[in-house]
């Protein structure tokens, strides 16, 4: 058990936040391994942030526990913070500053060794590509830049754990694509995790998924369970002389069949065992439907989110 | 970790005019009432030279401008102390400190360190006034003093009050405001103290300074300041953690 603890740099149990009456999460509960990205996923207002202000000492749970590298953050704050690095929603930057004075104040909050503060400067400004920017006052750069300087400040110190909350937001497409390569990198030293509202971004950087709704979590699984979840869930099939949706729900039995727009259908509550696809196909030729597309639609976030608070209803 | 906020509060400040505009200010406006009277003791010199213990130059060119100084402290502090919370919880900066590892106790400090730190700027300034006037005749030291540690301690009283105002609110503008209106109460409490017996001139911040002014640097007003200022910042410290835990 010991072992394992050991292995685990930020564990947090039964986390609750409540304000007044208004329970914003409710018993979440985290592991995070050395060397892991766990992704934090969830409509707006599902509890990532507050979720994330807690396990980063900048809100007080209710209720639970966190322990960051065996600290308990609650008795030691000020030891269990050294090995935490956050970004925020808006990053915390001083508009006045430059980088370099921004950087270099970030690292001595976060007590890097005075010996150590221009190297680590460097290394962080190297990792975030903003060598070019280090004498560029900080409210001059685009929100791009301005997040990298957040990402910056977050790791300049080594953190074993680095939090970000939705890093991605507001960046344009090349951006974001940098900042998920510079959050995999990170992966690879520390362990991280970071908060979005976006499904694609959780699949292409996470290892393993937690999705919050209305500060629960309804779904914790590896990154290939949420996967599976989404595929083989749903088909959509359009035909150039469409059957009524009666026509198609009587050939296919068992499966939810519902009218994308004319001539679309969009057939889901299909098990992997009964797969439809042969039938759809055997019965257009037969039919003379006129398909001419079939795609195995992956469930979008709504849908993923519908279902699993759904479920969840239904269980509890 | 003290030192490293005061350090970065102090830069802030100088980055933006608002200091500059400050000091130049202060500057302006106590030179004016220190040429004044300087110029008012050149005239009646030659009585005071007839007169039995009259008062001297330090009595009467120094002290007036330490007077005025607690006028020009009353209305600039607020605008120096507005933005130590306030601002850094409107641009959500607050996070970067406390998510550092330093307590919410060393943040007020370091805040409050910078204050000082300008303030003894401003005393610097009004020093080196006073000082000049050793090129032409002697000053009184020990009054000249006593009036400095009474300003000090009365801007510290100040500072503190204003940084915990600022911890109340996310506008600059409404806690330099709410400040303001603060020291204008203290002020009133001071001229409505005439009656010298009346329980005002305990709370009066002003009737405490002007024991210093005097030349007289007593343990109840010295500790009176000393009060005020660990309690502003006890208050401070005690909001901020409060937000952590309630807001």
């Amino acid at each position: 058990m010991t072992d394992q603890d050991n292995f685990l740099t930020l564990s947090a149990a039964g986390l609750t936040r409540k304000y007044g009456n208004n329970v914003a999460v409710s018993d979440v509960s985290l592991a995070l391994k050395k060397g892991e990205i766990i992704g934090l996923l969830g409509p707006n207002g599902a509890g990532k942030s507050t979720t994330m202000k807690m396990i980063t000492g900048n809100l007080a749970p209710t209720e639970g526990s966190i322990t960051v590298c065996g600290i308990d953050l609650i008795d030691d704050p000020i030891t269990a913070k050294t090995k935490i690095g956050y970004l925020p929603e808006i990053p915390p930057v001083y508009k006045e500053l430059r980088v370099n004075e921004y950087l270099k104040l970030a690292a001595k909050l976060h007590k890097v060794n005075s010996k150590r503060v221009s190297s680590a400067m460097e290394n962080a400004k190297e990792r975030t590509g903003l060598t070019e920017m280090s004498q560029r006052l900080i409210g001059s750069l685009s929100k791009g830049f301005q997040q990298r300087v957040g990402i910056a400040q977050a790791i300049i110190h080594e953190p074993e754990v680095v939090i970000l909350d939705e890093p991605t937001v507001g960046l344009d497409p090349n951006q974001i694509i940098e900042i998920r390569s510079l959050i995999k990198e990170l992966g690879e030293h520390h362990s991280v995790i970071l908060s979005t509202h976006i499904l694609p971004e959780v699949e292409a950087i996470c290892d393993s998924v937690q999705i919050l709704h209305k500060g629960k979590v309804v779904f914790d699984d590896e990154i290939s369970g949420l996967r599976k979840f989404r595929s083989g869930k749903s088909i959509q099939v359009s035909f150039r002389a469409p059957p009524t949706k009666e026509t198609l729900e009587n050939k296919l039995t068992n499966a939810k069949i519902s009218t994308v727009r004319e001539g679309v259908y969009r057939i889901s509550g299909i098990e992997l065992q009964d797969d439809p696809t042969d039938a759809i196909v055997r019965h257009s030729v037969q039919e003379q439907w006129g398909l001419f597309e079939l795609v195995g639609a992956q469930a979008s976030v709504e849908e993923v989110f519908v279902e699993l608070t759904t479920q969840d209803d239904t269980s509890t | 970790m003290i030192i490293v906020i005061a350090l970065k509060e102090l830069r802030s400040m100088f980055a933006s005019p608002l200091a500059w505009v400050v000091l130049a200010f202060v500057q302006g406006f106590l030179a004016n009432v220190f040429l004044k009277q300087v110029d008012t003791f050149m005239i009646i010199q030659a009585q005071l030279a007839r007169t039995p213990n009259a008062p001297g130059l330090t009595e009467l060119a120094i002290v007036p401008m330490f007077g005025a100084a607690q006028m020009v402290l009353l209305m600039s502090i607020p605008l120096l102390t507005m933005r130590l919370i306030s601002e850094e919880k409107r641009n959500q900066t607050m996070t970067l400190l406390v998510s550092a590892p330093i307590s919410m106790t060393q943040i007020i400090i370091g805040k409050f360190a910078a204050m000082v730190a300008f303030l003894c700027l401003i005393l610097s300034l009004i020093a080196t006034m006073s000082f000049s006037l050793l090129a032409g005749g002697a000053i009184d030291m020990g009054l000249i003093a006593a009036n400095l540690l009474g300003l000090l301690l009365l801007g510290m009283s100040f500072s503190s009050i204003g940084i915990f105002i600022s911890c109340l609110t996310m506008h600059p503008v409404v806690a330099a405001v709410m400040t303001l209106a603060v020291f204008m109460g203290f002020w009133v409490i001071g001229l409505a103290a005439s009656d010298p017996g009346s329980w005002l001139n305990w709370v009066s911040i002003s009737k405490r300074f002007e024991g210093f002014l005097d030349g007289y640097v007593s343990l109840p007003d010295v500790t009176f300041f000393l009060a005020v200022i660990t309690l502003f910042i006890f208050l401070s410290i005690r909001k901020l953690d409060s937000e952590r835990l309630s807001a």
